[in-house]
């Protein structure tokens, strides 16, 4: 059984739709990625899942139970974490703040100095940089500290929007590095990502979106061949 | 020797102003809302610990506690009645929705007590005590040492404590604080109580020295709103320096100048500061 099943999504800003039919699924343990051009709708997906923003239609099943329109507080305690476009730090508090505010809904606490350790280990800089406020890190140290501060509440899986958007390449080889040490130990991703070419390389499988719609489903090195993905983007 | 009586006198009156416009620049720094009707919460105050006094004959060691355990209750309360639905509103109607609910207080209160001034009897906290040759009356030594002490408190709980720091956080990043699994509308019913029972101790240790009437809020809040913007919005640490700096320049204007010429002194000096830093002593520019 898969872990996440999202079936038939619609999201509705108003008159705006966000999203008009996403069907996906993420198994344990996979790397998922979801493309698309801007206003396809990956990070209205991604925050449908969250529950930032409820749902007009459609399921969201995790782990065989329908959680669409719960409340984010809700979705981050039963092991979802979302590290959202543009970081979305607390810039006026400080590195080791924002961690903690992070694992507001770790269920165990005597866990907490372990997820500190395991944050400060996959990410040195951060540990450095513990005192400093959020607001002071580079680009890159930022995401990082996003990524840190959603695995500090222990998810089974990990919602990644846009991870490379500004960062320079020797940053995001550092990140993806990262992603991938994370797999290793059985976290579950589904990241959403422009840089079709970036995600392809480290997923398993991909969706494809367009104006709100699933169009297009397959293995990583299959999309990777596919004409039309390659056209569209890939560049050629 | 009097210029230190003046300048003790103002501290202990600046401490209280400085707890008095805490919570109005806590509630603001928290969700950009001004609450108008801080005044008639510091009314309020004012009239429990009379009722306390007069009907259950108590001291200040239950009716400040009290008062502070109303309005904490009131300030959440109108947290989830109002201010939730018109805090995305446009910004008419937050000021009409708590200034009408300072209007609404005001005249029930009104309608109770009519508006004839009344005070705490002179026996509650009314010695003095003398000291390194300054003499300091009781009821203004306690109202500024508690004032100082809860001020500062609020200060190290924003700053030092998980909590403060999500409600920070919320303060800063709404969308950010769901994320992490804040529920934001109960950290912000919780500052909206906190901002109120700042003003219910303030009320409280105030109607130890002051008269109390229906429309006392509206002098004091004046005090605690030159105090937030001298201080810098939303910073407790500018509070506390500009109500006491408020504090002393009152009581040193009052003896030199005239006490009728005490405001002048202090809104002129007040638009003087504007000029020179409009961000305040401690806002961000």
């Amino acid at each position: 059984m898969s872990l996440l099943a999202v079936a038939g999504l619609a999201v509705h800003y108003g008159d705006l739709i966000g999203a008009a039919d996403v069907s996906l699924t993420v198994a344990a343990g996979e790397i998922v990625a979801l493309l698309g051009a801007n206003g396809a709708g990956k990070t209205t997906t991604l925050n449908a899942i969250a529950g930032l923003v409820p749902p007009a239609g459609g399921q969201i099943l995790w782990q065989g139970e329908d959680i669409a329109g719960r409340p984010a507080h809700h979705i981050v305690a039963r092991g979802i974490a979302l590290s959202p476009e543009g970081w979305r730090l607390f810039t006026r508090q400080s590195v080791e703040a924002n961690l903690r505010l992070g694992a507001t809904r770790l269920a165990v606490r005597a866990e907490l100095p372990g997820r500190f350790a395991r944050v400060y280990a996959l990410f040195p800089r951060l540990a450095e940089r513990r005192r400093q406020s959020a607001g002071t890190l580079s680009g890159g140290e930022r995401q990082m500290l996003a990524l840190g501060r959603a695995l500090m509440s222990a998810p089974r899986l990990l919602l990644l929007d846009e991870p490379s958007l500004g960062l320079g390449p020797a940053v995001v080889d550092q990140v993806f590095a990262a992603l991938l040490t994370l797999r290793t130990e059985g976290l579950t991703l589904l990241i959403a990502e422009q840089s079709a070419e970036l995600a392809l390389e480290l997923a398993d499988r991909a969706y494809v979106l367009q104006t709100g719609r699933t169009v297009l489903e397959g293995r990583a090195g299959d999309l990777l061949q596919n004409p039309e993905v390659r056209r569209a983007y890939l560049g050629g | 020797m009097i210029l230190v009586q003046l300048v003790a006198d103002g501290l202990l009156l600046g401490a209280v102003y400085a707890l008095l416009s805490s919570g109005l620049t806590l509630i603001w720094g928290m969700m950009n809302v001004v609450n108008f009707a801080h005044g008639d919460f510091v009314m309020l105050a004012m009239y429990i610990a009379f009722v306390a006094v007069t009907f259950l004959h108590v001291g200040p060691a239950v009716f400040v506690p009290l008062a502070a355990l109303m309005l904490f209750g009131l300030g959440v309360g109108v947290y989830f009645a109002l201010i939730r639905h018109v805090m995305r509103g446009p910004m008419l109607a937050q000021i009409l929705s708590t200034f009408g609910l300072g209007i609404l207080l005001r005249y029930m209160v009104f309608w109770v007590f009519s508006a004839n001034f009344v005070s705490l009897p002179n026996r509650m906290a009314g010695g003095v005590l003398a000291i390194a040759g300054l003499r300091l009356q009781d009821s203004r030594l306690l109202a500024g040492l508690m004032a100082l002490l809860l001020t500062v408190g609020l200060h190290l709980m924003l700053t030092r404590t998980a909590f403060g720091s999500r409600l920070l956080a919320v303060a800063e990043d709404r969308t950010a604080a769901m994320l992490v699994g804040i529920r934001p509308d109960a950290m912000q019913a919780l500052a909206w109580g906190i901002g109120a029972a700042c003003a219910g101790v303030a009320g409280a240790l105030i109607a130890l020295f002051f008269y109390i009437s229906p429309l006392v809020g509206d002098s004091l809040v004046l005090i605690a709103f030159v105090t937030v913007c001298l201080g810098g919005f939303g910073s407790i640490p500018g509070a506390l320096v500009a109500g006491l700096a408020i504090g002393v320049i009152e009581s040193l204007s009052a003896w030199f100048i005239g006490a009728a010429w005490q405001d002048v002194v202090v809104f002129a000096l007040f638009l003087l500061a504007l000029w020179l830093r409009p961000q305040g002593l401690m806002g961000k520019a």
